[in-house]
C-alpha cells in the first residue's frame, strides 16, 4: 500500500470533437505517477494539453472535450468510474483546484469569504464560524495583508497577487490531498510572482498535499517540482525528474523550450556616424493622465511624471514597469492619443501636436503602434491582404497591382507564404496574428514603430521567433523602435538603451550595458533579482521581495520616491522626508546610468 | 476596515440612485413639455369642440376667454402641470366629469391586470430561461426555443381569440368577457380575467425567457462558473448563486421593458375582453379628442414606464459590488 503511487494516470486519452461532428484527440497516452507529497510539473505551450490533462484529474473536461479512455486514480478513488454526484464530492474537498487567473476567477458579485469557505460549506466540513476562523489564518500563512477583514471584500477590490493567494486559501480550507495549480502565476508580474511563488512553497507544498503544476515557464517550475512532464501537441516528449530534466533534458523540444527561455543577448548593430542631428524622437518633460487639469498642472489621475527621453534613428529603447506603472501611456502619448498635460513630443527636432486632431497624415505615418494583442488589434472579418492594403491606400495612395506586389512583399519582410494573401485572420496562428500585426505597422514605412508587450501573449517559442524577426527587421529597415515590456531579461537582450518606469516616474535610465552589472536602483535590483533562474533552490536564496527595512511616517512633500513603501535600501529621515536627486552612476567601465535615488554607487553595492 | 468601506458604498449607492431619480423626474417633465406641445398642434381646442360647427368667432373667443385658453401658452402649461402634481388634471369634455375621478375609476383595474399578469409571467419566464440556459444546445433547450419563439411570432389577438374559442366556446369554462365591478369577490374577479391574463402572458412571458436565457448563457462561459463547478457546487445552485448575482441585472433590465408594455400596451387585450382598463380609456379620449383625459393618461403611461426603468437599474446598482462602491 505505502509504495503505491497516490496519484496515478495510465493510458489517458481526451478527445473533442470538430464542426464536421468527428471525434479527435486531443491529448492522448498520458502516462504518469505521483507518490503522496509530491510535486509533478506539466509544462508545454498553449495548445499543448497542459491544463485539459490537469483538468482531468478532478474529472472534468471543458464543454465539447470528453475523457474518452484510461485511467485516472487518486488514492482510491478512480476518476473515469465515477458518475457527477460522486466527482463533486471529491471536487472542492479531497481534490482542490487552484485557476490561472484568479481575477476571473473570483465570482465579481460575491465577498471573498464567502467564496473561499464555500468548498467547506458544501461539502458540510466544518461550521461557518469555523471555516471562517480557517481561512482567517490561512491568510495570515499566506502573508495576506488585513487577514482579520480581507474576507469583507471583493474581487475588484483586491490586486492580482492577492487574489491569486486568496484562491490559495480556497483551495486549502478542507486540507485536500491533491492540489491542481493551472498558471497560477502566469499574470502576475515578475516582482509579485515571487511573492506569491514563496507563499505557494510555503503553505501549499510543505502542509503535504500531493500537487500538480502546470505552467509553460521552466524557471518556474524549477522551483517547485519534484517531477517534470513536457508536453507538446497532446504528447509526452519527455518526463523525469526536475534535475535531470533541467540540466541534461534528452528531448530536443525541451532544448528548444530550454532556449527560448533564455532570450540570446543581440548585439547592437553599428551606427553609421551621423552629424550630430536631432534625435528622431524626443520627449520632454512630459506629464500625463486622465481627467481634468487641475491648478497644480496635474491631471486629476496622473500617469506620468516628468518623462525625458531620446530615441536616435535606428535605435532601440526598452521601456520596463510593472503592469499599472504606465509604460503603454508613453506610446498613447507619443501616438496622439493622449494628448499630455504638459510637456512636448518632438518628431525630428518638431514640436507634434499633442493630439491626433492636429497631426498631418505624413506624421501618422511616420509613427506607428504595434499593439499587445494581435486578436483583438486585427478586423477578423479581413483577409491578411486587406488589412495589410490598407496602410498602403491610406498612405501611400497604392492600389491594384501595385499594392498587390507591396503586400507579397510584406509577407516575404515578415516570414509569411505568399499563399496567406487570402487568408482570414481568424484562420491564422497568435504567432501569425502578431506577425501581420506588425507588417500592418510597417506596411506605412514609418520611421519609429511603438511596440507594446508584443510578444507577451506569445508562447516563449513563438515569442522568441517574433524578436528574432524585429532584429532582422531592424538590421535591414533601420526603423527605429521603442520596445515595451514587462519582461527586463527580453529588453535586455534586445535594446540598446533602457528605461525603468515605476509609478510613472522614471528611477533607471541607461544604456543596456549599465544593466548587466551592479549597482542598480533598488527597483531595477528588484526587477532583476524576481526573475526567476532555472534552477533548484533560486527561490529560496533571491533576497528580492524582502521585508523593507522600518521608517517612519513619509511627510508630504509631493516629489518623495514613489517606491519608497517597497525599497529595501530605504533611509530612515532621508527618504520619507527628501525628495531624491536624479544622478548618475558610475559602474567603472561598464557605462553609466541615471538613477533617482538618494543613494550613490557605493551605498547601493551591498545590495 | 471592512464596516466602513460597506458603509461608504451604501452611501455611494444611495447617491447613485438619488441622482438616478432625479434623472428621470426630469426625463418626465421634458416628456411632459412634449405631451402639452403636440396636444396644441392639434386642430381645434376645447372652447370649439364644446360649442360645435355652428358657434361664431366671438363666441368662441369669450368662452375661450372664461376657459383661460387665451392666455400665453407657457402660463397653462404651468397651470396644467401644477393640476396634474396637485391630483387635478383637468375636467374631462366628453365625459364631462373631472379627469381624475374618470382615471380613478380606470386605474386600479389596469394595476391589478398588470400586476397579476407579472405575478405568473416572471416566475414562469425566469424558470423557462434558466432550464433552458442549463440545457444549452439540449433538447429541452431546443423545445423551450421553438416555443418562446413562436410565442414572440404570434400576434396577441390571435392568442386571445383562440383562447376564447378554446375555454369559451368549447370549454365553456371562462367567460368570454371581462366583467369588472367594485362588489366583486375574487371568486368572481379571477375567472373572468384569468384569459387576458393569459393572453398578456404569452407575449411577456416569451420576451423575458428569451432575455433571461441570453443573460445566463452569457456568464456560464466565465472561468469563475467553472471554479465553482471545480468546487464541488451543484449545477442548481452554481446558477442561483454564482451565476444569478451577476446576470440579475440585464434580467430585471428586461424584465421592466416587458412588463412597461403591460399598462399601455394591454389595449387590443382589453377591447377583445372588454376590459374597462386605462389604455382602452387613452384610444376612445384620442378618438374624441379629450385632450385633458389625453394627456393625463399620456403622463400615467409615461411616469409607469420610468419608475419600472428606474427600479431595473438601482437593482442594477445594488447587484454589482463596483457600482455599490466607487
Amino acid at each position: 500500500m505505502s509504495d503505491r503511487p497516490h496519484v496515478e494516470v495510465q493510458g489517458l486519452v481526451v478527445t473533442a470533437r470538430n464542426p464536421a461532428g468527428e471525434t479527435f484527440p486531443i491529448v492522448s497516452g498520458i502516462d504518469f505517477a505521483l507518490k503522496r507529497g509530491e510535486v509533478l510539473a506539466l509544462i508545454g505551450e498553449s495548445g499543448s494539453g497542459k491544463t485539459t490533462i490537469a483538468l482531468t484529474l478532478l474529472g472534468h473536461a471543458r464543454p465539447g472535450a470528453t475523457i474518452a479512455g484510461g485511467s485516472i486514480r487518486v488514492g482510491d478513488a478512480e476518476l473515469t468510474k465515477l458518475d457527477r454526484g460522486a466527482l463533486a464530492q471529491l471536487r472542492g474537498n479531497r481534490i482542490a483546484y487552484i485557476a490561472q487567473s484568479a481575477a476571473s476567477a473570483f465570482n465579481p458579485s460575491r465577498t471573498i469569504m464567502d467564496q473561499v469557505v464555500e468548498p467547506a460549506m458544501i461539502h458540510r466540513l466544518m461550521s461557518r464560524a469555523a471555516a471562517e476562523r480557517k481561512a482567517v489564518d490561512l491568510f495570515r500563512a499566506l502573508a495576506l495583508p488585513f487577514p482579520d477583514t480581507i474576507g469583507a471584500r471583493y474581487p475588484h477590490q483586491l490586486s492580482g497577487g492577492q487574489l491569486q493567494r486568496l484562491m490559495a486559501a480556497m483551495a486549502l480550507i478542507t486540507d485536500p490531498e491533491l492540489v491542481i495549480l493551472d498558471e497560477p502565476t502566469t499574470a502576475l508580474d515578475v516582482t509579485t510572482q515571487i511573492e506569491v511563488l514563496r507563499a505557494f512553497k510555503a503553505v501549499v507544498l510543505e502542509r503535504g498535499a500531493t500537487a500538480i503544476y502546470v505552467s509553460h515557464d521552466l524557471a518556474v517550475v524549477a522551483q517547485m517540482a519534484d517531477q517534470i512532464v513536457v508536453l507538446n501537441h497532446g504528447r509526452i516528449r519527455e518526463a523525469g525528474a526536475a534535475a535531470q530534466i533541467l540540466h541534461a533534458p534528452a528531448d530536443d523540444y525541451t532544448r528548444t523550450l530550454m532556449a527560448a527561455a533564455r532570450p540570446a543577448i543581440r548585439p547592437i548593430p553599428a551606427k553609421a556616424d551621423l552629424p550630430a542631428a536631432a534625435p528622431l524622437l524626443e520627449i520632454r518633460n512630459v506629464t500625463a493622465g486622465y481627467g481634468k487639469i487641475g491648478k497644480d498642472g496635474l491631471p486629476r489621475v496622473p500617469v506620468l511624471r516628468d518623462i525625458n527621453l531620446t530615441i536616435e534613428r535606428g535605435g532601440t529603447l526598452g521601456v520596463i514597469g510593472e503592469s499599472g506603472s504606465g509604460k503603454s501611456t508613453i506610446a498613447r502619448v507619443i501616438a496622439g492619443l493622449l494628448p499630455p498635460a504638459s510637456g512636448q513630443v518632438l518628431l525630428d527636432g518638431e514640436p507634434l501636436p499633442p493630439g491626433l486632431d492636429g497631426r498631418s497624415r505624413e506624421q501618422f505615418r511616420r509613427i506607428q503602434l504595434v499593439f499587445q494583442n494581435a486578436d483583438t488589434a486585427l478586423n477578423p472579418a479581413h483577409s491578411v491582404g486587406q488589412i495589410l492594403a490598407r496602410p498602403l491606400a491610406f498612405y501611400a495612395g497604392l492600389k491594384g497591382n501595385a499594392a498587390h506586389l507591396r503586400v507579397l512583399e510584406l509577407l516575404d519582410l515578415i516570414r509569411l507564404p505568399a499563399s496567406l494573401i487570402d487568408r482570414n485572420i481568424g484562420g491564422l496562428s497568435g504567432g501569425q496574428k502578431q506577425r501581420v500585426n506588425l507588417a500592418r505597422a510597417l506596411a506605412a514605412d514609418p520611421q519609429i514603430i511603438l511596440c507594446d508587450e508584443v510578444t507577451s501573449a506569445l508562447d516563449t517559442v513563438v515569442g522568441a521567433a517574433i524578436l528574432e524577426l524585429m532584429a532582422e527587421l531592424r538590421r535591414e529597415l533601420g526603423i527605429a523602435t521603442m520596445f515595451i515590456s514587462h519582461d527586463i531579461s527580453t529588453v535586455r537582450a534586445i535594446c540598446d538603451d533602457i528605461l525603468v518606469l515605476y509609478s510613472g516616474t522614471m528611477v533607471e535610465t541607461g544604456p543596456r550595458s549599465a544593466f548587466a552589472t551592479a549597482p542598480f536602483h533598488p527597483y531595477t535590483d528588484l526587477l532583476i533579482g524576481s526573475v526567476p533562474e532555472m534552477r533548484a533552490g533560486w527561490l529560496e536564496e533571491s533576497h528580492a521581495g524582502a521585508a523593507p527595512p522600518p521608517i517612519g511616517a513619509a511627510g508630504d512633500h509631493p516629489d518623495l520616491c514613489r517606491f519608497l513603501p517597497r525599497c529595501a535600501a530605504r533611509v530612515d529621515g532621508l527618504c520619507n522626508i527628501t525628495p531624491p536627486p536624479r544622478h548618475g552612476l558610475d559602474k567603472g567601465s561598464a557605462g553609466a546610468s541615471r538613477i533617482l535615488c538618494h543613494h550613490g554607487d557605493e551605498s547601493l553595492i551591498p545590495l | 476596515m471592512a464596516g466602513a468601506s460597506s458603509q461608504s458604498g451604501m452611501k455611494a449607492a444611495l447617491t447613485l440612485t438619488t441622482q438616478r431619480f432625479a434623472s428621470s423626474l426630469l426625463t418626465l417633465l421634458l416628456v411632459s413639455v412634449t405631451i402639452f406641445v403636440i396636444a396644441q398642434l392639434l386642430p381645434g381646442d376645447a372652447a370649439q369642440e364644446a360649442l360645435g360647427q355652428s358657434a361664431t368667432a366671438e363666441q368662441i373667443a369669450a368662452l375661450r376667454h372664461e376657459m383661460g385658453l387665451d392666455r400665453p401658452a407657457y402660463v397653462r402649461y404651468a397651470d396644467w402641470l401644477g393640476g396634474m402634481v396637485s391630483g387635478n388634471p383637468g375636467q374631462s369634455m366628453v365625459a364631462n366629469m373631472p379627469v381624475a375621478e374618470v382615471i380613478a375609476e380606470r386605474l386600479p383595474n389596469s394595476l391589478l391586470l398588470a400586476a397579476l399578469t407579472a405575478l405568473v409571467a416572471v416566475p414562469v419566464a425566469l424558470a423557462i430561461g434558466i432550464g433552458s440556459a442549463m440545457n444549452r444546445g439540449g433538447r429541452i433547450d431546443r423545445a423551450l426555443n421553438i416555443a418562446t419563439l413562436s410565442m414572440v411570432a404570434v400576434p396577441e389577438f390571435l392568442v386571445a381569440t383562440i383562447a376564447v374559442l378554446i375555454f369559451s366556446v368549447k370549454l365553456r369554462w371562462l367567460p368570454s368577457i371581462a366583467l369588472v365591478s367594485d362588489d366583486m369577490t375574487w371568486g368572481e374577479y379571477l375567472p373572468g380575467v384569468a384569459m387576458p391574463i393569459l393572453t398578456l402572458s404569452v407575449v411577456v412571458i416569451a420576451q423575458m425567457a428569451r432575455m433571461t436565457r441570453a443573460a445566463v448563457i452569457d456568464q456560464m462561459d466565465r472561468p469563475y462558473v467553472e471554479m465553482a463547478v471545480l468546487k464541488g457546487v451543484a449545477p442548481v445552485q452554481v446558477v442561483l448563486k454564482h451565476i444569478m448575482p451577476n446576470a440579475i441585472a440585464p434580467i430585471v433590465n428586461a424584465m421592466a421593458l416587458s412588463l412597461s408594455y403591460l399598462l399601455g400596451g394591454a389595449v387590443i387585450v382589453e377591447t377583445i375582453f372588454n376590459y374597462p382598463g386605462l389604455a382602452s380609456l387613452m384610444v376612445n379620449a384620442v378618438t374624441s379628442r379629450d385632450m385633458p383625459l389625453l394627456q393625463a393618461c399620456a403622463m400615467i403611461f409615461c411616469a409607469a414606464y420610468l419608475l419600472l426603468m428606474l427600479i431595473a437599474d438601482v437593482t442594477a446598482i445594488l447587484a454589482n459590488p463596483r457600482l455599490r462602491a466607487q
